[in-house]
């Protein structure tokens, strides 16, 4: 057979093609493939999963770097989600993915669709979703625009997540111009499976039914996928209907329909119909299981009439999925989802004859021969070089920049600190999100450096948590994606859980350009450095590429989602001092480093100097030594120090709980060789402070592993307040001020007025 | 006893009250389908939180519709236990098992933990709790806030039929303490027959020190006590 223009369709031009964001050379390449012109479906097919969204054609030969494989790995990339075994025939599904560019145009659907699609992701692989991260990327809080951002987004996430049920428990939010025209949304989940109810997107058995499940389809976000694939302009504003709009009840309904489908054995395979809809979910389920599929337009169920094959076809509406079922079981599949008062419609079925097919009734609309329809993309590798401004910037001496006149009092700095949105207190954001449904939650947001859920029916605890510096990544990205992975990893150590793997959302500019596909390459070279290093594989993530506005790039952000495990959830370790009388330990030691920190940033508007080094055999020992000694119960609480430095630090382990606040003395002594901005606010890596409850068992365990340690000083009650020495300085700091600055500040600077519309700066660039 | 779970499409605080009747308390437990006519034999009937219907309207306004909720209805009429948790709470009052609305949070959608004061021991929920006992677990909801008219609200406490108030750390009912701008701190009441019960935050969250409070045993005890009285 092969396909033929449909009355109606428009003439296939190179503008047309252009259109379509295909360049002549990939034009060429689908003509050879066809052996003949496309009919305009067709075009609108390739279009989609040969956009930079669904074909990563300048990422993949950089992806295929990073270390994939571990003996707990069940499922690596490729699927809907990564998948790793956690003992006790029990496995967790876990993705994570952007949805920055929707976000930017149309916060508050922008992100609840995030969180939808994220959330199919792990269904789909026969997983229970047990929790949600978030890791956010704003610019500047003094725009009202970015205030307008934040708060939709955030409201987003919070309105689809608290809906589902599913509980929101951890994440990351950083604030910088940098991100000024292009918030990142990126959404995590994190599911639970019996490893024996593992089912991959994968279509298989010639005969068997391809099945339209829950939502109808529409005429909305089509073309989301390529729209996602090109730089914001102003022009984006214009494409707000390419937004998706997200239903979260429905969503619920098909969890758990899913679920229960799944359950019954009744079903093949199951893909959510995320970006490029029916297309993309139908493409790579036929790749995956190397086979032909028909699909009939007609027999798609539809929100409106005289939807064309083309429209039905690249629809993004949400909450639907593609289901192969067993040939026969269609009556058992409809049952279950009609409980659920969803719709199942068989649309089509997996064939012998290696194709992909689409028919409107009798007429073949589009037919491409082969099964590899989304790997058979052209790839590229992009020309790859430093930006000369960066390496200046690097370069810089940071340490002559002169302190303020009010730095002569240390208190103020660490206050203005506490108070700047990036290391704030995210209390405003959390608390609208229900993060304790699911009666899982061992430690919730603010309470640890990653978040716990206990696994029931077991001894074990899950860690989670997203990181990524991107100023570091910035500045040195090899060092930048290193840190992201330790960071992460770091994070869920400090609760007592043994990083496990990662996935990873890979937020980066315009490929094609030389300066940022250098800073691709060297961020994915050092993030699988540290994989390597930390035994925490790679199990799947996202690439989302251009998220560029005419006024430049975002800083590279490869986000981390790390999921880690603890052998006995009883040891679960939170970052709050607990009493008074605790002696207070340093893994780990400062450094002089001063550059790409927060200090620079947010007290002199400097952003340069080296990112702080990432020794990986140092981090690998800081990881073994701290959960050793967590689980074996020798600490009472762990923190590492991150933005800020170990002033920052000790201030939120003082006042994390902020219905028993405690207070510490500290002496800095054996550095106070170092400079004291260094000192005291410097980001040294591998740094942990923990309150020991049996010091000479902690002493010994990081002496084992090789770690520095030194016993720094003592907890205090309240009234104490904080006080720290060292380098010939003082901070005396009593914990009201610290909490007034930490955790009212994010409220404070979000109450102020907002605005949707776009600065006029970006309007007329 | 045994407790009938009503699972309405948007229940996600279902499995949470199983766990705490049946892993927490050793009790029975079943799970009711919305769509059923038949509370197969339960003695106490908890309507739980999450989204009934999405909320889509007003919150609990289409799960009041719902087939079984005839069969709840009945069972509250002969005096059968019924207690409603945040939706179920909300659900419970569209479907005038309870007076009163549970209106939009002042502030917007809230999750955060509260102490909550009890102010009466003579219901099936607080039967095993002291008067005065501050217990602190968690609130997750964008419509919690309590409403009536005031003299509605007088009459609702000249009969005792406010069962719990948000309060601060010292036990007292002050504006801090209120999360969602409920008129006079009112987090739980009670129906005239004293056999119906609603509240917004979650004891079922509470169960376990694991998870941070273990205070909202005690109200699940006093199903038990009220169930053996």
């Amino acid at each position: 057979m092969t396909a033929t223009p449909r009355q109606g369709d428009p003439v296939i031009s190179p503008a047309l093609v252009a259109e379509h964001g295909l360049t002549p050379a990939e034009f060429d390449k689908l003509v050879a493939m066809l052996g003949r012109q496309p009919t305009f479906t067709e075009l609108g097919i390739i279009s989609a999963l040969w956009s930079e969204h669904c074909s990563y054609k300048h990422s993949r030969a950089v992806l295929r770097t990073l270390p994939t494989e571990a003996p707990w790995v069940l499922q690596g990339p490729g699927e809907n989600a990564g998948v790793i075994s956690i003992g006790d025939g029990l496995a967790v599904a876990f993705k994570i993915e952007s949805h920055n560019h929707p976000s930017a145009i149309e916060p508050y659907q922008g992100a609840a669709t995030g969180v939808g699609g994220i959330l199919r992701d792990v269904f789909t692989m026969g997983a229970r979703p047990i929790a949600m991260l978030n890791s956010l990327r704003f610019g500047s809080l003094e725009s009202p625009r970015v205030r307008y951002l934040v708060g939709g987004v955030v409201k987003g996430i919070g309105d689809y997540g608290n809906c589902i049920g599913v509980p929101t428990v951890a994440g990351d939010i950083m604030f910088d111009a940098a991100y000024d025209g292009n918030p990142l949304v990126n959404a995590m989940c994190v599911g639970i499976l019996r490893e024996e109810d593992l089912i991959r997107a994968k279509a298989e058995g010639v005969g068997n039914p391809v099945i339209a499940v829950g939502a109808r389809t529409g005429r909305d976000g089509i073309h989301g996928a390529s729209f996602a694939s090109e730089d914001l302009s102003h022009d984006s504003d214009a494409k707000r209907p390419r937004v998706q709009v997200g239903d979260p009840f429905t969503e619920k309904l098909l969890l758990e329909a899913t679920l229960e489908m799944i359950a019954s054995g009744n079903v093949v395979a199951v893909q959510d119909m995320g970006a490029a809809g029916l297309t993309s979910s139908s493409a790579e389920m036929a790749e995956r299981g190397d086979v032909g599929v028909v699909i009939d337009t007609l027999k798609v169920p539809v929100r409106e009439q005289g939807m064309t094959p083309y429209e039905i076809l690249l629809s993004e509406s949400q909450e639907r999925m593609l289901v192969v079922a067993h040939k026969g079981r269609e009556e058992a599949v409809r049952a279950i989802l009609a409980k659920w008062d969803l719709h199942a419609e068989v649309i089509g079925e997996v064939i012998a004859e290696p194709v992909y097919r689409v028919v409107e009734g009798d007429h073949v609309v589009a037919e491409f021969p082969g099964t590899r329809l989304v790997t058979d993309c052209p790839m590229y590798t992009p020309e790859a070089k430093e930006g000369a401004a960066v390496i200046a910037l690097r370069a810089r001496d940071v340490h002559a920049i002169p302190p303020k006149a009010e730095e002569r009092d240390l208190a103020w700095t660490l206050t203005r600190l506490l108070s700047s949105p990036t290391i704030a207190s995210k209390q405003w954001v959390y608390r609208q999100y229900d993060s304790t449904v699911r009666t899982s939650t061992v430690l919730g947001p603010g309470a640890a450096d990653a978040a716990v859920l206990r696994i029931r029916g077991t001894t074990r605890g899950l860690a989670v948590k997203t990181d990524c510096n991107g100023r570091y990544v910035y500045l040195e990205p090899r060092v930048g994606g290193r840190i992201a992975v330790a960071e992460a990893a770091r994070n869920v150590a400090c609760t007592g859980a043994r990083p496990r793997a990662i996935t990873n959302c890979l937020n980066f500019g315009n490929p094609k350009k030389p300066d940022v596909f250098w800073q691709f390459k060297e961020a994915v070279g050092g993030m699988g450095e540290a994989c390597v290093a930390l035994d925490t594989p790679v199990t799947g993530g996202n690439v989302s590429l251009y998220n560029e506005n005419p006024h430049g790039a975002i800083y590279p952000t490869p986000t981390i989602g790390m999921v880690g495990v603890l052998d006995d959830v009883a040891h679960a370790t939170g970052m709050a001092f607990k009493a008074a009388g605790h002696p207070i330990v340093l893994l780990g030691e400062p450094t002089a480093e001063l550059g790409a920190s927060e200090y620079l940033s947010w007290i002199h508007g400097v952003v340069a100097g080296a990112p702080p080094a990432c020794d990986l055999t140092r981090e690998r020992a800081l990881i073994d030594a701290i959960v050793e000694a967590i689980q074996g119960g020798y600490v009472n609480s762990a923190h590492d120090c991150s933005e800020g430095g170990i002033a920052v630090a000790l201030s939120e382990c003082c006042i994390a709980d902020t219905l028993a606040p405690i207070g510490a003395t500290v002496s800095l002594s054996p550095w106070d060789a170092l400079p004291d901005r260094a000192l005291f606010f410097g980001e040294a890596q591998g740094r942990i402070i923990a309150t020991a409850s049996d010091l000479p068992a902690l002493l010994a365990v990081a002496a084992k592993h090789g770690v520095p340690a030194q016993v720094i000083g003592s907890t205090s009650p309240a009234a104490s307040g904080l006080v720290i020495t060292g380098a010939g300085r003082e901070l005396r700091a009593s914990l009201e001020e610290l909490a007034y600055a930490y955790h009212g500040a994010l409220e404070r600077a979000l109450s102020r007025a907002v605005s949707s519309e776009l600065p006029v700066a970006e309007v007329t660039a | 006893m045994k407790v009938g779970i009503v699972q309405f499409p948007g229940s996600n605080c279902d499995e949470d009250a199983w766990f705490a009747v049946v892993d927490q308390l050793h009790e029975q437990a079943v799970m009711l389908w919305h769509k059923d006519h038949d509370l197969q034999g339960a003695d106490v009937i908890v309507l739980p939180g999450g989204f009934s219907h999405g909320d889509y309207l007003r919150a609990g306004a289409i799960a009041r519709f719902s087939p079984i909720m005839q069969q709840v209805a009945a069972h509250a009429e002969r005096g059968g236990v019924v207690i409603g948790i945040c939706n179920g709470f909300q659900i419970a009052c569209e479907a005038q098992l309870l007076p009163g609305a549970l209106l939009r949070n002042n502030v917007g959608y809230r999750s955060l933990s509260v102490t909550i004061r009890v102010e009466r021991t003579d219901s099936p929920m607080t039967a095993a709790a002291p008067i005065g006992a501050c217990l602190t677990m968690p609130i997750a909801h964008g419509e919690g806030r309590f409403t009536m008219s005031e003299a509605e609200l007088d009459r609702l406490e000249g009969d005792g039929q406010v069962l719990f108030r948000y309060v601060n750390a010292d036990g007292q009912p002050t504006p801090d303490a209120n999360p969602n701008g409920s008129m006079r701190n009112i987090a739980g009441i009670c129906n005239a027959g004293r056999n119906v019960v609603g509240l917004m935050p979650h004891p079922e969250r509470a169960m376990e020190p694991l998870l941070g409070s273990s205070d909202g045993r005690v109200l699940f005890e006093s199903l038990l006590v009220a169930a053996n009285a």
